[in-house]
């Protein structure tokens, strides 16, 4: 079986976040790191081809060169090797040619399995797998807490607003783990001395078959105006609770008409 | 400006972020909003949509679409736009939706904004507000061309019934093959006792200071008596104290209600981002320290096992249940 998990580098969770005020893009130059939620995508990628089904695990990613740093501790873990899609003018894709330009990795790697992590850690984005499945015209899964895989088909269990839902789809397939689908582990030793030999393939968008106005600046339908401070809270206050806080509580909900 | 929102509905009931959306979408005019209903049987129920602004309801009465499964959506919503023209297409965000808005978004070579908390008119162009880095900043984005699709956060719209009747028109979408492929073949639903976390008014929440499991009854009962539902942290709902489905944060649900009292929740960044939209917040904690307190409306230092049950019997007192 041959399993594609798609990772991203994302700012490390300790370097402090900012926005470029120019391009008003998140700035990417601190400490980078792998998405912590696609580490279980790679981790489930993992378990299921030590768990009999054999194969290869390939990272796919989309990024600069210097997110294959990031991408080396996924390789640490296990997974086989990294195509890594990067381009001057892949920056500053939007969903759509971040999409387009993954399918088009995806379409040349023709993996069994496609699977993504919950969320990017990032931008929030818990949105990309429905449009690389749409672009692949595979059926997708998302928000997958439990994976198992048997005659050609994939069936992944999650939890939605009104309970669970347990859903089928024949393989090939695109899969968003959820983070409580598995604890991840860590690289061992072993695993991070012999990460470094394994393959890096770098391509570019144009050895896709992507046309420049297809991705980055020239092919995004969105676009950020500006950015300002989030609107103030009215005063608070805060008190002790010298035994009447229950009532004090009570009478500062009615006074606001909230009981 | 032609708009269109994705209304989704279970149980025989339209959902209410997707009223919000239907709502907006009504504030913002235009010279016409019209609402899609899908699903099997709900032609009665897409008529509500015209009390929330809808002139036009489209609708698509097929088994196929009997289950909450987005591909078969993306087809039918991708003939709709094509046929009539819509430029803007709205949708509240939702395990369903906002994998039928990304598939939208690829299959009309669209730009979709998500996340979004507010939708403006602004010089002449739609304005999304999308708070960014844990809430700490707000970006103002847009999009290059139409079609544009919008996904709101969850609890980020309030529906405002302003009466009137929507035409209702059914269409029939033509489904692509991969679109079915994905089959639902088990459904359970948990039983609520109360309003789900979305739609409740009042939201009480327990996190890690709880000390236990068991201790929920006590956010349970305060709950119940100020008619509100259950929330919890991700800590707890990992540590397996409660169901995942009332779990509000990054990586649980968003919930903007009108009172969220938290009880023993310190306030991590993972929670405040799905929370902090709630219009008067009331945190209940013994560290003076905990950050809940920088966003509290009023913030209580103490032992909640004291304050919450004398708190649940004075709300009980006052509204006489």
């Amino acid at each position: 079986m041959k399993i594609a998990v798609c990772v991203k580098q994302v700012p490390d969770a300790a370097a402090p976040k900012r926005l470029d005020p120019q391009t008003k893009r998140l700035d990417r130059s601190v400490e980078g790191a792998i998405n912590p939620f696609d580490v279980h995508a790679v981790e489930e990628a993992l378990r299921i081809k030590e768990g009999g089904e054999g194969g290869e695990v390939v990272l796919v990613s989309m990024g600069p060169a210097k997110a294959a740093e990031s991408l080396r501790k996924a390789l640490a873990m296990g997974a086989d090797r990294v195509v890594l899609v990067t381009d001057e003018a892949a920056e500053g894709s939007d969903l759509l040619g971040t999409a387009k330009a993954l399918a088009a990795a995806l379409a040349r790697e023709e993996p069994d399995l496609v699977l993504f992590g919950q969320q990017s850690s990032d931008s929030d984005g818990a949105v990309l797998w429905a449009a690389v499945a749409e672009k692949l015209r595979r059926p997708v899964i998302s928000q997958v807490a439990e994976l198992t895989l048997s005659d050609g088909k994939a069936r992944g269990k999650r939890q939605t607003e009104f309970g669970y839902d347990v859903i089928e789809a024949p393989l090939p397939a695109v899969i968003a783990v959820s983070d409580a689908i598995n604890e991840p582990r860590y690289p061992s030793l072993k695993g991070i001395m012999g990460a470094k030999s394994k393959p890096q393939d770098t391509v570019t968008s144009s050895d896709l078959g992507l046309s420049a106005d297809e991705i980055g600046e020239a092919g995004k339908r969105t676009e950020v105006y500006a950015v300002g401070d989030p609107p103030p809270r009215g005063d608070s206050v805060k008190i002790e609770d010298d035994g009447s806080a229950a009532e004090k509580i009570v009478d500062y909900l009615s006074e606001r008409k909230l009981i | 400006m032609a708009t269109l929102v994705f209304l989704e509905h279970h149980e025989g009931e339209l959902q209410k972020g997707s009223l919000g959306a239907l709502s907006k979408a009504s504030e913002l005019g235009g010279d016409d909003v019209a609402a899609v209903v899908l699903g099997s049987g709900v032609e009665e129920l897409a008529k509500g949509a015209g009390r929330f602004g809808a002139g036009t309801v489209f609708v698509a009465d097929d088994p196929a679409f009997e289950k909450p499964l987005p591909q078969p959506r993306v087809d039918a919503l991708a003939q709709l736009v094509g046929e009539q023209g819509f430029d803007t297409i709205l949708f509240a965000a939702s395990v369903l939706s906002a994998d039928v808005a990304a598939g939208l978004a690829a299959r009309l070579d669209a730009g979709l904004n998500w996340d979004l908390v507010d939708l403006v008119s602004e010089d002449g162009r739609l304005v999304g507000k999308r708070p960014a880095l844990g809430d700490t900043v707000v970006a103002d984005v847009g999009w290059t061309a139409a079609p544009r699709i919008a996904l709101f956060r969850s609890g980020a719209l309030e529906p405002k019934e302003t009466g009137g009747e929507a035409d209702v028109r059914t269409f029939d979408p033509r489904l692509e093959d991969f679109s079915s492929a994905a089959v639902m073949v088990e459904q359970a639903h948990e039983q609520s006792t109360g309003p789900s976390i979305e739609d409740a008014d009042v939201i009480v929440a327990g996190g890690r200071g709880l000390g236990g499991p068991e201790k929920f009854t006590l956010v349970e009962e305060l709950a119940q008596a100020l008619g509100g539902a259950v929330a919890a942290t991700r800590a707890v709902v990992d540590s397996g104290w409660y169901p995942y489905s009332a779990q509000v944060g990054q990586t649980g649900r968003s919930v903007a209600p009108k009172l969220y009292v938290a009880c023993g929740i310190s306030g991590a960044i993972q929670h405040k981002v799905g929370m902090q939209s709630s219009s008067t917040i009331v945190a209940i904690n013994k560290d003076p320290n905990a950050p809940i307190f920088d966003f509290a409306d009023l913030g209580v230092v103490g032992d909640l096992n004291e304050i919450v049950p004398k708190l649940t019997e004075l709300v009980r007192a006052r509204r006489g249940r």
